[in-house]
């Protein structure tokens, strides 16, 4: 396992407040890693970070083989060196039908006039097909995004995350809002994506965090507080006061 | 058009039939107007609603850009109007320049000694410019006597403008109600400047005799209407047949993902900035082009024409005829423009109340404000949205 992404030193505040606080963290490739913590504790800004929405104050950021800095590159730059998002509400293009968002989502030139000029060819149509049965879309295609249901709409925003190829995908609070069922589903693609490459995942289920069966790492106010397996985060004194003490924390 | 596409997919037309059926009105309509006109010798139409219709065709014309760049892509640009009116002038100097020229030569053809290109050149300056107290040629008129240079400026002007202004807007992140203001204050600056006396485009007086082509001057107005009534309805039915594959093409469907959600679309991989930037120019350019055939049928245009109203009406058409679908900017522009022509022209008959009587010319805006207004809540897709409907049903 090889690392993919360097982050260290990272520190950002808004207005004063220490939202990342000399943050570091290593994600390897292939890797499964889920994120946890309180709210406030840092987790969105971490993404934000990543992905270009935010500069940070100090601090490093490193991607891929060739150890690219990600700090100033913008977020399509970014997206485009391998970074994939997912939002905590799915955010899909409502008044497009489920084809054309995934279309829009696949690997291929992104300048305006290549899009343009766009031929749709086999090879496309094929991974589309391919990520829309992963997804459990395939029947849903001509139908527009927001005829779907919440747990459709998240897995659409999963499909179309998978159909970037990115080497490293970042999924914000993926279960938020679904069925037992449709959880189950939800944790099969992840684990299935993370086969290939490296995911963190966002999430404030405990449940949901102990089916990924993965690595977790616990924020807290800004900073990397523990890590490890989930049991062996759970038994840590610090976390347990912290965290898991709140009553808002189910588990 | 190549049949037998290897890979079994719908055409382009099968995909979007719309597209046909409303270049098929549009000959039709064509048709039927140029053969009732006076130029035909049927004279049904008159040489003066010709011109209106040729006019409103234009309107079409710009009303299709906006949709592109507010019904699709999201920009709500409050100042298209000015790219219409840059347009109008670059074709308008030549119009002007070349028939001052024609008539100067000819006045002065009859002195014993033939005047010098100086003498010609200030005869042509005086005419053009006494009206602003000057008789220099100022620096923008450089390539006034040339056709085709002025041609070129027609797209070049609004294009390389709309650049310029775009990627310093949407670089910035400018969006929203922010950007319609900024949209605003451009058209607003270019009108304002346009009406100082020494601007170079005479000031309020504009430029006029527009309608005079210089060459044709034998050929009567009945024949310039409807060449030019032609033009539009050729110019109307590429723009509608470029901006309908615009956006059927994927770039269609990436600008429509902005217009949804930017944030989403840059966490894609696009850059949104440049998709914005390619909508504003083009649809800049469409407008100018516009601009040029509209204003030899109005005859006359000055800075009032870009006032920011102007622009603000091109969002109305849009919004009543609905945005996001072609022929629904075409339908708005068209009714609203031919109505607006026929309420303020004296043409609906005013109501007489007893106690008052309703002018049109004064209540027309009343009307449209509550058609606005009334579209906006009942028919929020607009007229093409109630079509749609229909259509749908049946």
């Amino acid at each position: 396992m090889s690392s993919l992404l360097e982050m260290s030193g990272i520190c950002k505040s808004f207005d004063g407040f220490q939202a990342i606080n000399n943050l570091s963290l290593n994600i390897g490739e292939p890797e499964l890693r889920a994120v946890i913590g309180p709210n406030g504790a840092g987790k969105t800004t971490f993404m934000d970070i990543i992905t270009g929405k935010t500069k940070p104050d100090t601090g490093t950021i490193l991607f891929g083989d060739e150890n690219r800095s990600l700090i100033g590159m913008s977020e399509s730059q970014i997206a485009m060196l391998g970074i994939g998002r997912k939002f905590q509400k799915p955010t899909v293009f409502e008044a497009q039908t489920v084809r054309e968002n995934l279309a829009m989502a696949l690997e291929n030139p992104r300048g305006p006039f290549s899009v343009l000029f766009y031929k749709k060819s086999d090879q496309g149509t094929a991974r589309l097909m391919e990520i829309a049965q992963e997804t459990n879309l395939t029947d849903h295609l001509p139908r527009l995004a927001g005829e779907l249901s919440h747990g459709q709409k998240q897995w659409l925003e999963i499909g179309m995350l998978l159909a970037q190829s990115p080497r490293l995908l970042l999924v914000d609070e993926p279960a938020a809002g679904m069925t037992a069922h449709e959880r189950e589903h939800t944790t099969n693609i992840l684990k299935k994506a993370a086969e290939t490459r490296a995911v963190i995942v966002v999430e404030h289920d405990m449940e949901f965090v102990r089916r990924l069966n993965c690595k977790v790492t616990v924020l807290h106010e800004g900073s990397v507080l523990a890590e490890g397996s989930l049991d062996h985060v759970t038994k840590n004194q610090t976390v347990i006061d912290v965290y898991l003490g709140r009553t808002d924390v189910r588990d | 058009m190549p049949k037998a596409h290897p890979i079994p997919r719908k055409s382009f037309i099968s995909r979007n039939p719309s597209v046909l059926y409303f270049l098929a009105a549009l000959g039709l309509f064509t048709a039927i107007v140029a053969l009732l006109s006076e130029a035909t010798g049927a004279g049904l139409i008159s040489t003066s609603f010709v011109k209106t219709l040729g006019k409103t065709l234009c309107l079409c014309l710009i009303a299709i850009a906006m949709d592109v760049v507010w019904g699709y892509c999201g920009i709500l640009s409050l100042g298209h109007f000015a790219f219409f009116g840059i347009g109008g002038y670059a074709i308008g100097m030549w119009l002007m320049y070349a028939r001052t020229e024609i008539i100067v030569v000819n006045s002065l053809s009859g002195q014993i000694i033939p005047p010098t290109p100086n003498e010609i050149s200030d005869a042509i300056g005086n005419q053009i410019f006494g009206v602003v107290g000057s008789s220099e040629f100022p620096l923008l008129w450089t390539f006034a006597d040339n056709l085709y240079i002025q041609l070129a400026l027609v797209l070049i002007v609004p294009g390389v403008l709309a650049l310029i202004f775009g990627w310093l807007a949407f670089r910035s992140r400018v969006t929203g109600v922010y950007l319609s203001i900024l949209t605003q204050a451009m058209t607003l600056a270019l009108s304002l400047y346009l009406f100082q006396n020494d601007s170079g485009l005479r000031g309020n007086n504009g430029l006029s005799g527009l309608q005079n082509i210089p060459g044709f001057a034998d050929s009567g107005q009945d024949a310039v209407s409807i060449v030019f009534f032609l033009a539009s309805a050729l110019a109307l039915g590429f723009g509608y047949l470029l901006f309908a594959w615009i956006t059927d093409s994927k770039l269609g469907s990436i600008i429509q993902a902005i217009r949804e959600d930017e944030s989403r679309a840059r966490f894609l991989g696009y850059h949104v900035e440049s998709y914005k930037l390619f909508v504003f120019t083009i649809t800049a350019i469409v407008a100018g082009i516009a601009g040029a055939l509209y204003y030899p049928q109005a005859g006359i245009i000055n800075p009032a024409e870009i006032a920011p109203i102007a622009s603000i009406y091109l969002a109305v058409w849009v919004a009543i005829g609905g945005r996001g679908r072609l022929y629904g900017a075409v339908i708005g522009a068209a009714l609203v423009s031919l109505f607006s022509s026929w309420f303020t022209g004296g043409g609906a008959p005013n109501i007489n109340l007893g106690f008052y009587e309703i002018q049109w010319v004064d209540w027309w805006l009343v009307l449209l404000g509550l058609t606005f207004v009334l579209v906006t809540l009942f028919a929020p897709n607009g007229i093409g949205g109630l079509f749609d409907k229909l259509v749908r049903k049946s």
